[in-house]
């Protein structure tokens, strides 16, 4: 069985082996070799992107149930490469013009791709836990990655301890239910609690404290509220590109694996934890609307904005329906798209070979750069959910979800605090449009830069125009994670 | 086909000089919209003689408006005989004065955008007058009302001009909600809106009962009384009247097309529309003949006092306004659209023969600066003489056929009403011919007490201009001898046919004709009366005028100041509801729902941010406490809440 074994888990063998192959190059060539270290990463995630999308499919599970490959992880996974890929091309130039090119973060952030693929494929509690310290352990080193600046350690440190804490609650919560199921498989874990249901017991408080450990530790990941505190320190204190993978691809991995667990072997439960999953998304939806108000620095704010998504994105996971779920990954891949494009404008921020990073900076930028400007707007609007922009259709399906499961307060909450939120991202168009022009951004921005924007900010804006792929796509992938 | 031209012809014109106004300029414009109007009046000219002479009476449906269970009708053009009357009035008399505007307006800055709105006047009218169910009546209501404020407010750069619109426009929603309730209490009663459904159905409903406002009574009076309403409103019957007067802040030729001629008669229009229902209000008719009477009185008294050359014609508009009404309230109402259509000819005329002298007199409207000029403006001169006889009712002019068959209808009605319309309509003729030639007198004889520079100036108006003031004296001189026969002589009941019901008995003007010769006689003798009166004032002793005004000062300030009645109601409605609005406004929106609501929740939100920023402390242990607390306080809920 192990050759069928090594096709299912193709993409995830040739990413570790290509990583650990270009780490050598890397090793042997020095810093000198970063820009074709860089360039052959790109090139790797793209082609596991033709792979996952076009390869050969090995669907089912693997190695002794602790692996899975399925439609629902496909998807999933196409979108973290997209956000790495994306967030990859982007850090080049930023690295040269800081002059602290180093080759090793490129291989980082591929071990990290590569510890979210396994965490979405993870089918057991043990895999989880691997692919989740894969992926946090090469984040905290590139957190810290300019070594040099006060920042960006404290930002390293910080995120290392509170991982380190949230990882300890994991642990903790995935123990407890061992001991009260008897089992760490996915599968086996269904099992049980189909039995126990039809049995006419409810779940053992043991199980249900241990899952709410759990989902503190992945909460954590995904910056949902009380679990966020990280989250603006380590945006900010991270040298921008690599905040902007943060924003990206981790979280869709977290999240991905966060809907596994709930929508699978804990499907059974919806009723004990959906109340749980409505309180994080509610304070999560809350605070990322109100606190981005008094931010300052743009990194901030956009933790802040994440914060909120999540919270949004959380509302899908809340219906505890394959609606919801259809929900939540529409609502995840245009998040994406919207999250590169922005942090893409935020990285083009230089004025006399000087990073930015002042909300304030970004006046009358329509006068210097309009076409930046324009991008940009498009991607606020977009976040601030105004049709026909396609953020608007990512809170549409969530809130849609909510209100067929019945729960009118959520998705009433909801539009409020994404009213509330309207008012920063539009007073970033507003900066832009109708305030007088501070000084000009660096021009050129590079070519890859122009790529990233006209392309997020084409999508973003004509999403309404054909929706069609995305929808039937997440439906399709929601339906394998149900059927599953 | 044809009258689907008549009534589109005017909105294609409007639409044209409105939208393309820039690119034709104003010649294009003018010429554009006369064109259509006069092809449109040409049409209307066929249609009537099919119509009321022929006999060809027809209902034409354009399409569906509203098709909502029993809420059904269509656009639609009814044309019987009074329909066609009015659609020849209306064209013939609106396209004679976009004629005369084109020299009046022609220094003006806007020219496209006046022809259009005269245009689109036209075109609602022309729907209101062939409206076939209520709500098309009401669409062509509001729509001249509309243009009416468009109109009054054209200078709108003038303070004074933007308030008469916005006064117009209030005072006719007050008649307005008469009749959108009327409108509503009809469809309540009947369950249809289409006045061939309605009128069917009303011997039916005859003896029906309504409750309205906890008093119960009889349904048609009260629709009837509510449908009037709205007549009073915008046909400037007393207590609604004061907007016309105010009106005259418009340019002159649309005090003479919208405010003499043509949609003031609106409201008479509509209440011959809907004898068959009147006639089975005998109460409701009573109050339109007393509010007629009233008006007739009223505005005669205010007009004999009143400075401004328009101001007088408007008071005389009122005033004839009620004579029409008090004729509907006693069942003649083809005597009624008789005055209406002589009273459009002679009323244009005399408005536009008061524009030519202003014209001539560079903008000058007060008759204490004029005088002297009739023989610098023998044209104008010569008209204004036709209009004022006309409207005094001497003979053979048009207004002596019309008002002296009102008047012996009134008093062959037989009724206490009747008899009193009858007394002040005959006060009211006194004073008509009075004043008229008060403002004759005034304008054209005597000395001359305008500026030497003024004076130097006084010519004659173009030939666009007086080539119309020709066209209505005709009308002003031949009207009412041509219309008697068929309006309201012995041919009155073939030529209007159902278009008017009168009930058995009711018949006022077949009594007419049987009325004691001093009853004829009378209004004539009061003309002359008046006449006479003017001249002794004004050209034989015009020291008696200020005499009395100094002996009669409280009258005399009565009558100046119109009663009143504007002072009345701005102590009574403005002033209270400019305190409620200003109370509202700063201590109910301002303080209540702008504090609690938008600044409010605005105001909470900043705190909330600012808190919410302040967690943000940058200690790592408060951080991890905040993790702690977080999952210890879920775990916490979730048994307590599932204990």
């Amino acid at each position: 069985m192990i050759p069928l074994d090594l096709i299912t888990a193709l993409p995830e063998l040739l990413l570790a082996c290509l990583a650990m192959a270009l780490l050598m190059f890397g090793v042997f060539r020095g810093d000198g070799a970063t820009p074709m270290v860089l360039l052959l990463s790109v090139v790797t995630l793209v082609v596991l992107i033709g792979l996952i999308a076009l390869g050969p499919r090995g669907e089912g599970v693997a190695f002794d149930g602790l692996f899975i490959s399925d439609f629902y992880g496909d998807f999933m996974k196409v979108l973290v490469l997209v956000g790495s890929a994306t967030a990859m091309a982007m850090s080049l130039r930023y690295f040269e013009a800081e002059g602290v090119v180093r080759f090793e973060y490129p291989i980082l952030m591929l071990f990290a791709t590569l510890g979210m693929m396994m965490m979405i494929s993870a089918n057991d509690l043990i895999a989880l836990y691997l692919g989740l310290e894969l992926q946090s352990l090469s984040l905290y080193v590139i957190a810290a990655i300019r070594r040099d600046s006060l920042r960006s350690t404290e930002a390293g440190l910080k995120y290392f301890v509170l991982g380190a804490l949230s990882s300890g609650m994991l642990l903790y919560g995935a123990s407890l239910i061992y001991g009260f199921a008897g089992t760490t498989n996915f599968e086996t874990l269904a099992d049980v609690f189909a039995e126990l249901t039809a049995a006419g017991h409810g779940p053992s408080l043991g199980v249900i404290v241990g899952l709410v450990f759990l989902l503190s530790g992945l909460a954590f990941k995904i910056s949902a509220v009380p679990f966020h505190m990280w989250t603006p320190d380590v945006y900010e204190g991270a040298p921008t590109p690599i905040a902007a993978f943060f924003a990206t691809a981790p979280k869709i991995a977290a999240i991905a694996l966060l809907a596994r667990i709930m929508m699978g072997p804990f499907i059974e439960f919806v009723a004990q934890w959906q109340q749980i999953v409505v309180v994080i998304s509610i304070a999560s939806m809350v605070l990322g609307a109100f606190a981005a108000i008094y931010q300052t620095n743009i990194k901030r704010l956009m933790a802040y904005s994440s914060i909120g998504h999540v919270g949004f994105a959380l509302v899908g996971l809340a219906a505890g329906t394959e609606e919801g779920l259809r929900g939540l990954i529409v609502y995840m891949s245009i998040y994406v798209i919207m999250n590169l494009g922005t942090w893409g404008c935020i990285l083009c921020m230089r004025q006399k070979g000087v990073m930015v990073e002042g909300i304030e900076d970004l006046k009358g930028l329509s006068k210097n750069h309009p076409m930046m400007a324009l991008a940009l707007g498009i991607f606020m609007f977009s976040m601030a959910g105004i049709p026909p922009l396609a953020g608007f259709f990512g809170k549409l399906y969530v809130f849609l979800a909510a209100i067929e499961a019945g729960l009118y307060a959520l998705a009433v909450i909801g539009v409020l605090s994404s009213v509330v939120g309207a008012f920063y991202y539009l007073r970033i168009v507003k900066l832009m449009y109708f305030d007088e022009p501070v000084e000009a951004f660096d021009t050129p921005i590079g070519r890859e830069m122009t790529v990233v924007l006209t392309g997020t900010s084409l999508l973003v804006l004509l999403f309404f125009v054909v929706p069609g792929p995305v929808i039937r796509g997440a439906a399709a992938a929601a339906a394998a994670l149900f059927a599953g | 086909m044809l009258e689907t031209a008549v009534v589109i012809l005017p909105l294609i014109g409007a639409a044209i000089a409105g939208l393309f106004g820039r690119a034709i300029g104003g010649r294009g414009a003018q010429v554009v919209t006369c064109a259509l109007l006069g092809v449109s009046a040409l049409f209307a000219m066929v249609v009537f003689k099919q119509v009321a002479i022929d006999g060809q009476t027809r209902v034409t449906e354009l399409f569906t408006w509203i098709d909502s269970g029993a809420f059904e009708f269509s656009w639609a053009i009814k044309l019987d005989t009074l329909s066609a009357v009015m659609l020849l009035v209306v064209t013939v008399v609106s396209w004679l004065i976009h004629i005369y505007s084109i020299g009046y307006m022609s220094h003006d800055k806007s020219v496209p955008r006046f022809f259009s709105y005269l245009s689109l006047f036209t075109f609602f009218m022309l729907v209101l007058v062939t409206a076939d169910n209520f709500v098309q009546l009401f669409f062509g209501w509001e729509g001249v009302g509309l243009a009416s404020y468009l109109l009054i407010g054209f200078w709108y750069h003038k303070p004074s001009a933007n308030a008469a619109a916005i006064k117009a426009f209030l005072v006719n929603r007050v008649g307005d909600i008469g009749f959108a309730l009327g409108v509503f209490g009809t469809f309540a009663l009947f369950g249809a809106v289409g006045f061939e459904q309605v009128f069917a159905a009303v011997p039916g409903q005859a003896e029906a009962t309504f409750t309205f406002l906890g008093i119960e009574g009889h349904a048609l009076t009260i629709i009837c009384i509510l449908l009037f309403i709205g007549a009073m409103g915008k046909s400037a019957q007393i207590v609604l009247h004061t907007w016309l007067p105010d009106a005259m802040e418009g340019p002159t030729p649309v005090s003479a097309l919208i405010h003499a001629a043509t949609m003031v008669t609106a409201g008479v229009f509509l209440l011959v529309r809907l004898s068959p229902m009147f006639e089975y209000a005998p109460v409701a008719l009573e109050l339109v003949t007393y509010v007629g009477a009233a008006t007739a009185f009223f505005a005669a008294t205010v007009g004999l006092v009143q400075n401004d050359i328009k101001r007088v014609i408007a008071y005389s508009t009122i005033s004839q306004l009620g004579y029409m009404f008090f004729a509907i309230g006693v069942s003649a109402y083809g005597a009624a659209i008789f005055h209406l259509m002589t009273h459009a000819f002679f009323k244009a005329l005399l408005f536009l023969g008061a524009g030519s002298v202003i014209h001539a007199m560079s903008d000058e409207q007060d008759m204490r600066k004029m005088g002297g000029i009739w023989r610098r403006v023998p044209l104008t001169y010569g008209v204004m003489w036709i209009g004022s006889l006309a409207l005094a009712g001497v003979p053979p002019f048009a207004g002596f056929f019309s008002k002296d068959m009102i008047l012996e209808a009134a008093y062959a009605a037989q009724s206490s009403h009747g008899a009193l319309a009858f007394w002040l309509g005959i006060a009211a003729a006194f004073m008509t011919a009075f004043y008229s030639w008060r403002l004759l007198f005034m304008v054209f004889h005597g000395r001359p007490r305008a500026t030497p520079e003024v004076m130097s100036r006084v010519h004659e108006s173009p030939k666009v201009m007086t080539l119309p003031l020709i066209g209505l004296a005709i009308g002003a001189v031949f009207a009412g001898y041509l219309g008697f026969e068929a309006f309201v002589g012995e041919g009155r009941v073939e030529f209007w046919g159902a278009a008017i019901l009168v009930l058995e008995g009711n018949d006022a003007i077949e009594a007419a004709h049987q009325v004691p010769l001093w009853v004829k006689l009378l209004p004539l003798g009061m003309g002359a009366g008046g006449i006479a009166l003017a001249w002794i004032m004004y050209v034989r002793m015009p020291a008696i005028p200020a005499l009395l005004a100094t002996r009669l000062r409280p009258l005399y300030l009565f009558l100046l100041n119109k009663w009143y009645f504007d002072e009345l109601y701005d102590w009574a409605f403005v002033r209270p509801a400019h305190y409620l609005g200003r109370g509202l406004w700063k201590s109910g929106d301002g303080a209540v729902i702008d504090g609690v609501g938008p600044d409010g929740v605005a105001a909470v939100a900043l705190v909330l941010a600012r808190r919410a920023s302040r967690l943000q402390t940058g200690y790592l242990y408060h951080y991890a406490f905040a993790m702690m607390i977080g999952v210890a306080g879920l775990i916490t809920w979730y048994i307590v809440s599932h204990l």
